[in-house]
């Protein structure tokens, strides 16, 4: 009897598995023949990464050798590229060779690397990276010493090229047009820790760079060109940026083909003779670049071709990266989004991050890192889409520390854990010795729990599990207690906490501080972020990168926004004092920008309100021409400076106030601070600049200055309390810049001076700058920091700094469509 | 093959995917109004009407955190995915989506 003619095209890991998969079902059913354009028998794929490393060779990665298409009586042509198909005689034209007919076919042609347009892409040494002759060219390349690599593309595929490729001594550089590393699959903190973990591997990233052109020289590739001008130097660059579905042999044959070769749920293609499978196909609207889809397509293509039965009904996805001691997990929805919940584990000693995406009470994707273990039951929980309610507190440590108590109501649950049972991970304590220092060490709070056992002290995810064991061991005699209030929900650390770690751990970024605190969101919330990046500015004055997204608008545009979206402008007026050149220049301004109020404040200064967003640059850049600068009025910083006349007219001035409201403005102006700062100096206790109720005061006197601190005229209606009585205005500006610094390292955020002293006490304050030797280092700190931050934040816009927050992305929609 | 289907919605490229900041927005003046565009830390791309359903703030100039955006005059949280107020302020009103494409890193707008 002769066999039905089972033809494919594509010797890849889809092709022969579904060869095996139908042998598997009825070895005798047809006669088989394989073309593969790859001159070599089928191998894995996906181990070219260790291959490339080194970690592997050719021979282990091979799946099917000679000898089983042999013994399976497959011809198998390798080297050979099937040119064309008649679907209507039923043939397949190859190079050289006569029409081969079949009377079925399975396309399995995969994928091609994308290649960019750049210019300069057919230089030698510019590579992709897909089979066996890439990975050959590339690890000839790495033999020359001190040669550089750059990888563009920082996907899966680009990260494993340049991790191959250090691993055989080349310099490795991934450049990445976003700024989050494989986005498909991860979010901004595992991409953060991956960045890290591979400059640890010697693998430098490079994020937001859009590449321009490829740089070369007598034929031979030598650089990467970015837009932003800089150009990365190598001697062999990497094309991963991504796959299209091989669809052109079918498109060409008249099959439908949109991205890929179109298919049915029982993978046919528009002619009924003709099956596809793997990378070149695209199922109900979806193509895949991964293996497990294609595992599920070749089942249910060897039920179709022998019991004529079986559909294929689209696969969930989950991705690990192979980059040994790098332990990189993601599946499903890893970015949440609406109507999900995020569990987030952060564990900074072991470098963990884990966040699972809840959606409708069951696992909807997950993102682990560094601790990759429990990805597929994780995996396994989101296919099964059981809802996990009941485990939602233990769910993500896993699930050895799940499964213990699933089933069980939490308190059962609880005295039901073992001794043995971890309930912190962080610190690795287990139920038993919690319990024990509860029992013996008679403790009864959960303060006091943290500080003997460590457990739930780091990033406070288990604390139910600790405050649950409270009370089953002393019963009703727990009250749960509070430790100091945390930032926000985002962490479970207080304000002092934060600031304590990130000097002394010397955390320098808002991503660095989430990870080592053990944030439990992944990038925070906007009473979070502000703090982070005040803190962090405070901490590193020379070298932090202050984080825009992180600030209140009236920050980032240094402008206050008024209700209806427009913006006020109010120029320093320094100690309330102005000139015929300044007040000439505000009614031009007025004039020329058409706006609508000009006020005087409260704090003795213009306020011109009504100014339309995109004008705020033209407008500083005309005060800036006259000499003003920005006032901060909208800024966690140096406000006013409130004076009185003096002894410049004033018949009882007793000292220069004037002059030394002038010299405290000029230096102290630009300094970020927790909350606003405003400063006040009268010239004798009459009082007339009201000194007695600004964050930091000075009465001046016959024999010299009273310092005054805390006072408030808001919310809150405060005099000040006097600190200290110095005697020359050196003295005081020195004290006020000590005081000002010593706000500026403790206190907490938006906490306002007179807060701060609530909460610190008068006499704390007096002590830190009792001692002249404190108070010089602390006016010295201040100092330090005013060398980076007294700068005109008005001047930087006009230069052109940020000018995207002042112009519409695009103006094409603005008129009505024709 | 397949026959050709035009798209009812009229598309227009605004600008690039990295035009607009990450855990940043900008806006897109139109006829009826301004388009907010965000981009989330994790490098989605959103679009809104600019226009806080509490009393018309513009949502461009707010603070973006995971998928929302607090608006910049009296700090309503609103999903990004949908215009709704989040958390407290749940069910008034909300700043309406606008279709919102992207092909080869560029952001394409359909008429809000
Ligand atoms: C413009 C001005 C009113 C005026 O027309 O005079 C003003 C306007 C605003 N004040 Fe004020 N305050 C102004 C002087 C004051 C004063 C008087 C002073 O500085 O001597 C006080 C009382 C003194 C004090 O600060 O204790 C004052 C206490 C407040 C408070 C309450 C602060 C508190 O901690 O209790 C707020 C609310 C806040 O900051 O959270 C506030 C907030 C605001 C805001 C920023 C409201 C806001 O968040 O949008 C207003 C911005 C308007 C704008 O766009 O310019 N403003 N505000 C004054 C600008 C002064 C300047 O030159 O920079
Ligand atoms: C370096 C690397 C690492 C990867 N790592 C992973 C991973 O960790 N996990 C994961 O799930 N996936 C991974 N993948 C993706 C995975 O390898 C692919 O999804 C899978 O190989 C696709 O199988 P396929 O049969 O559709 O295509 P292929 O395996 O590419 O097979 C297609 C074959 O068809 C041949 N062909 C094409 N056109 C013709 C023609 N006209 N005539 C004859 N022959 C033709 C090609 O030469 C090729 O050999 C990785 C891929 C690469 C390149
Ligand atoms: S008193 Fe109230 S209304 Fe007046 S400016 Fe200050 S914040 Fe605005
Ligand atoms: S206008 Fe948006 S919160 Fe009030």
């Amino acid at each position: 009897m002769t066999r039905e003619k089972l033809v494919v095209i594509g010797n890849g890991m889809a092709g022969c598995r579904a060869v095996q998969e139908v042998l598997k079902r009825d070895p005798d059913r047809y006669e088989i023949t394989i073309f593969g354009a790859e001159p070599r028998v089928n191998y894995d794929r996906i181990m070219l990464s260790p291959v490339l490393a080194g970690e592997k060779a050719f021979e282990d990665i091979v799946i099917n050798d000679e000898a089983w298409y042999a013994q399976n009586r497959i011809t198998l042509h390798t080297g050979c590229t099937v040119e064309g198909i008649d679907l209507t005689q039923r043939v397949i034209q190859v190079a050289g060779q006569q029409a081969w007919p079949y009377d079925k076919l399975i396309l399995a042609t995969g994928s091609e690397p994308i290649r960019l347009p750049l210019p300069g892409s057919d230089l030698s040494g510019v590579v992709t990276f897909r089979d066996l002759d890439d990975v050959g060219a590339m690890i000839t390349a790495s033999a020359n010493p001190d040669s550089r690599a750059v990888v563009i593309g920082g996907g899966l595929l680009g990260i494993e090229a340049a991790y191959g490729l250090s691993k055989r001594g080349m310099k490795a550089t991934v450049v990445h047009l976003m700024d989050v590393l494989m986005e498909r699959q991860l979010d901004a903190s595992a991409s953060f820790l991956l960045t890290e973990a591979l400059a640890q591997k010697g693998v430098e990233t490079v994020l937001e760079a859009q590449s321009e052109a490829i740089e070369g020289k007598d034929g031979k590739v030598t650089g990467l060109r970015l837009k932003d001008g800089r150009v990365l130097p190598c001697d062999l660059l990497v094309m991963a940026v991504g796959i299209r579905p091989s669809a052109g042999l079918a498109k060409a044959a008249g099959l439908e083909v949109n991205r890929g070769v179109v298919v049915d749920d029982g993978l046919r293609t528009s002619d009924p003779a003709v099956f596809a499978i793997g990378e070149c196909v695209e199922h109900r609207g979806q193509c895949y670049g991964l293996v497990a889809p294609i595992w599920d397509m070749c089942r249910t293509l060897g039920e179709a071709l022998t019991a004529g039965t079986g559909a294929y009904e689209g696969s969930a996805l989950s991705t690990r990266l192979k980059v040994s001691g790098v332990d990189v997990f993601s599946a499903g929805k890893h970015l949440g989004g609406e109507g999900c919940e995020d569990i987030v584990f952060r564990d900074a000693g072991r470098g963990v991050y884990k966040r699972i995406v809840l959606e409708d009470g069951k696992v909807a994707g997950a993102v682990l890192f560094g601790d990759a273990a429990d990805g597929a039951w994780y995996f396994d929980l989101m296919r099964s889409g059981q809802p996990v309610g009941d485990i939602r507190e233990t769910l993500v440590f896993g699930q050895a520390a799940t499964e213990g108590l699933r089933g069980l109501d939490p308190s059962a649950a609880v005295a039901a854990m073992a001794d043995t049972a971890e309930v912190c991970g962080c610190n690795g304590v287990c139920k038993g010795e919690i319990v024990n220092a509860i029992t013996g060490q008679g403790l009864t709070t959960l303060e006091t729990v943290r500080a003997v056992t460590k457990a739930s002290a780091s990033c406070g995810t288990c604390t139910p599990l600790v405050e649950k064991l409270l009370k089953l061991s002393l019963g009703d005699a727990f009250q749960a207690q509070s430790g100091p209030k945390p930032v926000c929900g985002c962490t479970g650390h207080g304000h002092d906490e934060v600031r304590r770690r990130i000097v002394a751990e010397d955390l320098r970024s808002i991503p660095a501080a989430m990870q080592a605190l053990e944030w439990a969101t992944p990038d925070g919330c906007s009473t979070c972020r502000p703090a982070l990046n005040y803190y962090l500015l405070c901490a590193w004055p020379e070298g932090y990168r202050d984080d825009r997204q992180s600030r209140f608008i009236n920050e980032r545009v240094h402008a206050n926004i008024q209700k209806d979206g427009t913006y006020s402008v109010v120029p320093r007026m320094w100690g309330g004092v102005t000139s015929a050149a300044e007040l000439r220049a505000i009614a031009d301004v007025v004039d020329k920008f058409a706006i609508p109020t000009v006020k005087c404040t409260g704090g003795q200064r213009i306020d011109l309100l009504g100014v339309k967003k995109d004008d705020l640059p033209a407008v500083w850049s005309d005060l800036n021409a006259a000499g003003m600068v920005s006032g901060h009025a909208y800024g966690k910083a140096l406000r006013t400076v409130k004076t009185c006349v003096g002894t410049d007219w004033c018949r009882f001035g007793t000292q220069d106030s004037t002059g030394l409201g002038v010299r405290l403005e000029k230096f102290m102006w630009g300094s970020w601070t927790p909350a606003k700062v405003k400063l006040g100096i009268s010239g004798c206790p009459r009082n007339c600049s009201e000194a007695t109720c600004k964050d930091i005061g000075v009465i001046c006197v016959d024999s010299g200055y009273e310092i005054h601190v805390g006072g408030a005229a808001g919310l809150h209606i405060r005099g000040t309390e006097i600190l200290t009585k110095v005697a020359t205005e050196e003295e005081a500006i020195w004290t006020i810049c000590a005081v000002a610094q010593s706000y500026r390292e403790t206190a907490w955020y938006l906490e306002r001076i007179y807060k701060w002293m609530d909460r610190l006490g008068i006499e704390w304050i007096r002590a830190q700058v009792a001692d002249p030797a404190d108070r010089k280092a602390l006016y010295d700190r201040f100092a330090y920091s005013q060398r980076f931050y007294r700068i005109d934040p008005w001047a930087e816009r006009v230069a052109g700094r940020d000018s995207h927050e002042f112009n519409p992305l695009s103006r094409r929609m603005e008129m009505a469509p024709a | 093959m397949n026959a050709l289907v035009l798209d009812p919605i009229a598309w227009t490229d605004v600008g690039a995917v990295t035009d607009v900041p990450v855990r940043g927005a900008r806006r897109v003046p139109t006829p009826t109004g301004d388009v907010a565009i965000f981009r989330t830390g994790d490098g989605q791309v959103f679009a809104l009407v600019d226009r806080c359903p509490h009393k018309g703030g513009p949502l461009s100039n707010g603070i973006v955190h995971g998928h929302a955006v607090a608006c910049p005059l009296h700090n309503w949280s609103i999903s990004l995915a949908t215009g709704h107020p989040l958390g407290a302020d749940a069910g008034k009103g909300c700043a309406p989506t606008v279709p919102l494409q992207i092909r080869d890193g560029r952001i394409y707008l359909g008429q809000p």
